[in-house]
């Protein structure tokens, strides 16, 4: 044994782990219908030949959508009991980038995500990763919110709202966004991220900004909102979760409304108020990734949730969903659900993809000089 | 010939069994340096560039991040050793075979790797604006949150930190102190020196390398620490680790892979440089301790 030959070892037990490594790929394939490449159910026989084609791929991989995010969690259960498909749902709370790189590590492996729920930056960013594909009811999608051959489609949104908690404020109401900043508001005030990198908590800030002067051009009204918060003493630096509106660190949050609304579960009473004069708007992109491993089961599922019951599904979670205003003209809303969302008055803001990058760049390089 | 093939075989052993070390290194040590290094300089197209590294430079708020990393780290690690090696003095002057040794060293030695989100997670629960200290003082008149929430801030990371650097100190610098003899103090008084004499002149000149080597270790401890960090906070990359993590994590727009392993590369030289040190004092440690 010398030294040449321990090497030549050492580059077989390397080499030996790649093939094993090269190996754990699996690409399910169905002979009714090539998945892969349809656009729509047309192209794999209606319904029946994309639900059987999905049967036997069995499975479906989910990334960062947790079950009580916009009541995802009930289309996961209805989807598998009616179609007899697993689904693995990874990194519930990663971000749309984590999404993307998800997809970009993962390729080729049979835990890829078959589909990705992002931010519509990052989706402009990345269509190169992704299949086109239109639903059944793709009609209903109205045009801003899709891209036109079906690589991205908008699936549902709401408002920036603050959602709160009346026993732990004194007067138990929210009036006014500038309430905010007054004694009662003590070590009270969260938001839901990161506003470096959270799409939702740059939001919060685009929402201080307009309530304050600002718009969604211009971010640093919001930055310097935050600023003041935090030097009342307003401010908790803490990522605002169900744990932590449920012990009470987080009583009044920044957030999405539709994910606001599931804080009613653990804490009596909770409330949302909107602005009226700073009402920011946002949409979240669906998009099906190029390589998925289960392309059926994946295209099944966007037909899942773009039927009625998908849609209904988010509107119970008190998400906005793509197709609201077509399900209302045709009655098919969920009128129960439609009546809890909460109300809004005046018009909302959808800040751009190019407004959402200028913000986010501005409030990268401010954020923590203004609250660190 | 004998005897030569018995040798191969034996050196046939040390290399096997050295093998998965320096696999393991390899995989966990090098190779990620190495991408970190090769990453951060190359642009999003894949060209190489400086511009990664000359960004570092330019951003107000990256240079921040820096200092503030260096603030924390310097204020914990200084708190650490100086109630670390207090501690372990105690600890060293006591009975070798007693309960405090055994409990002082048995707790370091878990509550030195108690960090991380368990570690923020017990700091909320005590400290928090909801925990039970903060509630139980604040029913007694007591508002330790008065001019807001700091906890969540520098001061905070900073106290946090403090916890897991004492037990570390402890460890690193019990070995030391336990090589101090008690002939050496005998020695001093002897030849007639006072307890200032034997400090300044025998154990502080033999204690001083090793300090300041385990001030050192500390320093580099709390500037890579991250997870306890990032569990506490929203407050934007108020520090180095943070910062790499928003740069790679970021969706809104900020992802920039790049920047994110220059400032890993920037953080691996620091470390690299206050290692170096630490082992060349450590060197110096062994000399004389052992």
């Amino acid at each position: 044994m010398n030294l040449r030959s321990s090497i030549r070892r050492i580059g077989l037990l390397a080499m030996a782990l790649l093939v094993v490594a090269a190996c754990g790929g699996t690409t399910a394939t169905s002979s009714s219908c090539n998945a892969k490449t349809a656009t729509s159910v047309s192209d794999c026989g209606g319904m029946s030949g994309l639900i059987a084609a999905a049967k036997a791929e069995g499975k479906l991989n989910i990334i960062a959508s947790p079950p009580d995010w916009a009541n995802y969690g009930a289309s996961f259960t209805a989807f598998e009991a009616k179609y007899g498909i697993k689904i693995t749902s990874t990194n519930p709370n990663g971000s749309s980038q984590e999404e993307i790189d998800a997809i970009k590590q993962l390729a080729g492996t049979s835990s890829a995500p078959d589909v990705v729920d992002v931010g519509l930056k990052v989706a402009l960013a990345n269509t190169a990763l992704f299949a086109p594909y239109k639903v059944a009811t793709w009609n209903d999608i109205p045009t801003a919110q899709k891209e036109a051959t079906g690589l991205w489609f908008q699936d549902y949104g709401g408002y920036m709202g603050i959602g709160y908690d009346p026993s732990k404020i004194p007067g138990g109401t929210i009036t006014s966004f500038q309430d905010l900043l007054g004694p009662n508001f003590k070590s009270k005030v969260a938001l839901a991220g990161d506003a470096t990198k959270s799409n939702q908590a740059l939001n919060g800030v685009i929402m201080a900004s307009i309530a304050s002067g600002g718009s969604a051009d211009d971010v640093s009204k919001g930055v310097d909102w935050f600023h003041q918060l935090k030097v009342a003493g307003n401010w908790v630096p803490v990522i605002a979760t169900t744990a932590t509106v449920k012990s009470g660190q987080t009583p009044v949050v920044f957030e999405w409304d539709y994910l606001s609304s599931s804080h009613g579960k653990d804490v009596a009473g909770w409330k949302i108020f909107e602005p009226s004069k700073a009402i920011v708007g946002n949409y979240y992109t669906q998009a099906i990734n190029k390589q998925a491993p289960h392309p059926a089961a994946v295209r099944l599922w966007e037909e899942y949730l773009y039927s009625d019951e998908g849609q209904n599904n988010w509107l119970k979670g008190g998400a906005r969903p793509v197709r609201m205003a077509a399900m209302d003209k045709s009655g098919k809303l969920d009128a129960t659900a439609a009546a809890a969302l909460p109300k809004v008055t005046g018009t909302p803001v959808f800040p751009t993809a190019d407004q959402q990058t200028a913000a986010g760049a501005y409030v990268a390089s401010k954020w923590a000089q203004a609250v660190g | 010939m004998r005897g030569g093939r018995r040798l191969s075989l034996k050196w046939l052993g040390v290399w096997l069994g050295v093998l998965p070390f320096f696999v393991y290194v390899g995989l966990f040590l090098i190779l990620p340096s190495f991408i970190i290094a090769a990453g951060s300089f190359l642009s999003q197209d894949g060209s190489l560039t400086l511009t990664n590294l000359i960004a570092i430079g330019q951003q107000p708020y990256m240079i921040k991040s820096f200092v503030n990393s260096a603030i924390i780290s310097v204020v914990s690690a200084l708190a650490g050793a100086i109630a670390g090696a207090l501690l372990a003095y105690a600890v060293a002057t006591g009975n070798p075979r007693g309960a405090l040794r055994r409990i002082v060293t048995s707790a370091s030695g878990v509550l030195a790797q108690f960090g991380g989100v368990t570690l923020a997670f017990a700091f909320i629960a005590t400290l928090g604006t909801v925990g039970f200290v903060t509630l139980f003082l604040k029913d007694r008149g007591i508002d330790i949150f008065a001019n807001g929430v700091w906890l969540y801030e520098l001061s905070g990371f900073t106290l946090i930190y403090t916890y897991f650097q004492i037990p570390l100190m402890v460890l690193v610098f019990l070995p030391a102190l336990d090589g101090i003899r008690p002939q050496w103090r005998e020695a001093t008084e002897s030849l007639g020196g006072s307890t200032w004499h034997y400090w300044r002149y025998v154990a502080g000149p033999l204690l001083a390398p090793a300090f300041l080597g385990c001030t050192l270790l500390l320093f580099a401890n709390a500037f890579s620490a991250y997870a306890t960090a990032a569990a506490l906070t929203t407050a934007g990359g108020a520090i180095v680790p943070l910062q790499i993590s928003n740069l790679f994590t970021s969706e809104t727009g900020q992802a920039q892979p790049g920047l994110a392993k220059a400032l890993a590369l920037a953080m691996i030289v620091v470390v690299t440089v206050v290692m170096f040190l630490y082992t060349l004092l450590q060197r110096r440690t062994s000399r004389w301790l052992r």
